[in-house]
This record gives C-alpha cells, sequence and structure tokens, in this order.
C-alpha cells in the first residue's frame, strides 16, 4: 500500500518526500477540523454533567 | 521495470496480508492521533478560545456593571425590577434566569485554575452548544438558582476535552475564591468541601444538595464536572461553596487578570 503510494510519487527522493508532507499535512487538517469531531461525538461518552442531560 | 520485478514476487495471499497490516497500522495510528488530540491539542485549541472571548465578555459586562452604577447609585432593598430576594439586611440583587438554551449569563473566574482562567457561563448544560462550544464552556443547571440566589447555584463543564474548562476542580482548596461576573456586578463563593457521586446523583443539585429541595436562607454553588479524568468516567464530582458577598466593584484577587484583559 505505502510501498505502491511511494513509487506512485514522481520526482526524485527531496521531491517525494515533500509530495508526501504535503499529503500527510492535507490528512491532518482533514481529521483535526471533520474526523476527529465526529469520533469525539459518536464515541467518546463526555459525561460532565450529573444527571441524564449528559 | 520495478514493478515487473514485484509482480513475479510475492504471492496474492503474502499481499493481502500485507496491505491489511498497513491497513490496521493506519487505522491504529489514527485512534492514537485522535486521544492525542481529544485530550491535548483540541482543548488547547479550545480554551485558548475560550478564554479570549470570555475576556472580551467581561470588559462588555463591566461597563454594563458601570452604566447601571451610575444610575442607581445606592442599591436600595427594592431595586425596581431586580428581584431581591433574601433578608432585607443583605439583599443581592438575582438576575432572572434566562429563557433560552445557551443565552450567556456572565463570566466565571476560578483563581485555581489558572490565572488566566476564565469562561463564559451559559444557560443550560447543551452539550453542542455550551459544553463543548468554543464561545462558551461553562453551563447552568436549569431550573437552579442564579448567581447569589437563594438555594443552589449549579453549573457543570467539561474536565477533559474541548477546553479542559474544569481539568483542575478536584484540587480546589478550601477557601478558593469563585467569582460570577454578570450585568449586575460581582458575586463571590468561596469552595467549601468535595462529594464524589454516582452520574445519576441529581440531589447534588438540590437547593441544599443532597439534603432539601427547598431553598432554606443559604446561598450555595454547586460546581459538577466528571471523575476521574479517563474514559469512561464512572463518577461525578460536586465542588460545593457557599456565597460569600456582591459587588459592582471587581474582586481584588482579579486585579491582575483583569488588569491585562484591559
Amino acid at each position: 500500500m505505502y510501498r505502491a503510494l511511494w513509487r506512485s510519487l514522481p520526482g526524485p527522493v527531496v521531491v517525494r518526500i515533500l509530495i508526501l508532507a504535503l499529503i500527510i499535512a492535507v490528512l491532518l487538517i482533514v481529521l483535526d477540523q471533520w474526523v476527529f469531531p465526529w469520533m469525539a461525538a459518536t464515541f467518546v461518552d463526555e459525561g460532565a454533567t450529573v444527571g441524564t442531560a449528559s | 521495470m520495478a514493478e515487473n520485478r514485484d509482480a513475479a514476487g510475492p504471492s496474492g495471499l503474502v499481499k493481502t496480508l500485507g496491505i491489511t497490516g498497513e491497513a490496521l497500522i493506519t487505522i491504529a495510528v489514527i485512534i492514537g492521533l485522535f486521544v492525542l488530540w481529544y485530550a491535548f491539542f483540541n482543548p488547547w485549541v479550545v480554551g485558548l478560545r475560550q478564554e479570549q472571548v470570555a475576556a472580551q465578555q467581561s470588559r462588555q459586562l463591566a461597563q454594563q456593571i458601570k452604566s447601571q452604577a451610575a444610575h442607581a447609585p445606592a442599591p436600595a432593598p427594592s431595586a425596581g425590577n431586580l428581584a431581591t430576594t433574601g433578608q432585607k439586611a443583605n439583599a443581592v440583587p438575582v438576575m432572572a434566569e434566562p429563557p433560552n438554551i445557551a443565552d450567556t449569563i456572565g463570566v466565571v473566574y476560578i483563581p485555581r485554575l489558572g490565572t488566566d482562567w476564565r469562561r463564559i457561563l451559559r444557560e443550560s448544560v447543551n452539550t453542542e452548544l455550551v459544553l463543548n462550544s468554543v464561545t462558551a464552556g461553562v453551563g447552568h443547571y436549569t431550573g437552579t438558582a442564579m448567581p447569589g440566589g437563594l438555594g443552589n447555584f449549579a453549573i457543570a463543564a467539561h474536565d477533559i476535552g474541548y477546553g479542559n474548562s474544569f481539568l483542575n476542580l478536584s484540587k480546589l482548596r478550601l477557601g478558593d475564591k469563585v467569582y460570577i461576573q454578570t450585568s449586575l456586578g460581582w458575586y463571590t463563593y468561596t469552595f467549601r468541601n468535595f462529594q464524589f457521586v454516582q452520574p445519576d446523583a441529581i440531589n447534588v443539585l438540590d437547593a441544599v444538595p443532597t439534603v432539601s429541595r427547598n431553598a432554606g436562607s443559604d446561598r450555595l454553588i454547586t460546581l459538577t464536572t466528571c471523575y476521574p479524568a479517563i474514559f469512561p468516567p464512572l463518577e461525578r464530582v460536586a465542588a460545593y461553596g457557599t456565597f460569600v458577598g456582591f459587588s459592582t466593584t471587581p474582586p481584588a484577587e482579579l486585579a491582575p487578570t483583569l488588569a491585562k484583559d484591559g
């Protein structure tokens, strides 16, 4: 999977690393903005309150 | 080419296992990142924003307090439309409970939780609109007393997640102050004790916590959050305090913080 990804990137190693860093940055932003908030709302029992209002 | 060489290499099964393994590792890394995000990164981002908007709100309220004090220099026992409750000797102005969820009540200051710690207090303990909100953080249990009112003024916030507002609530010490700033003035409470309870222990919100639903002559505060700060949080901590006083001038203890806010 990752081997295929690395091979599909064009250019010399330095360019590939830069492209990869860009992909990772975009991925982190997507995680921070959409995926993690959804995971928090779906899987985490926050329970700061007493009663059923949590 | 390299691809031709590989195609003749590992068998289909090995390839499938390899891809499955990489996928599992990816999921594990994402879950690990999520935990770090939830416990550290997001609370830091949200907390900074919550403090920032609370400082703005505080400045706005200070203006309102000032203009009101100018109009009514002597706080008469029966002060206009304010619902004054309790003994005439120490009448404390108490604001009416806002009608809507997420209406702003005021700003909470608890110096023990940090010199920069301040949060906007909103009506209700609604998760999305109040507790998780980047512009709030602390919620007022609907139906409990308002700041300075007879009975129990009960509020809640997260310990971990969305600003970590009450992360250090269980570090309060006897005598620590809790300040509530509203458009009427400053209410001061002093911390008294903790009670660790089950999540369904709504009697900590009673007018006299766990004792009576009818308000006596006491003015109390209850701050709740989850405990311990792990998942799932199986208990709740209730921090109780008693009312000390009301003033239209800011408390001396907050002078440095307020000066920094401008």
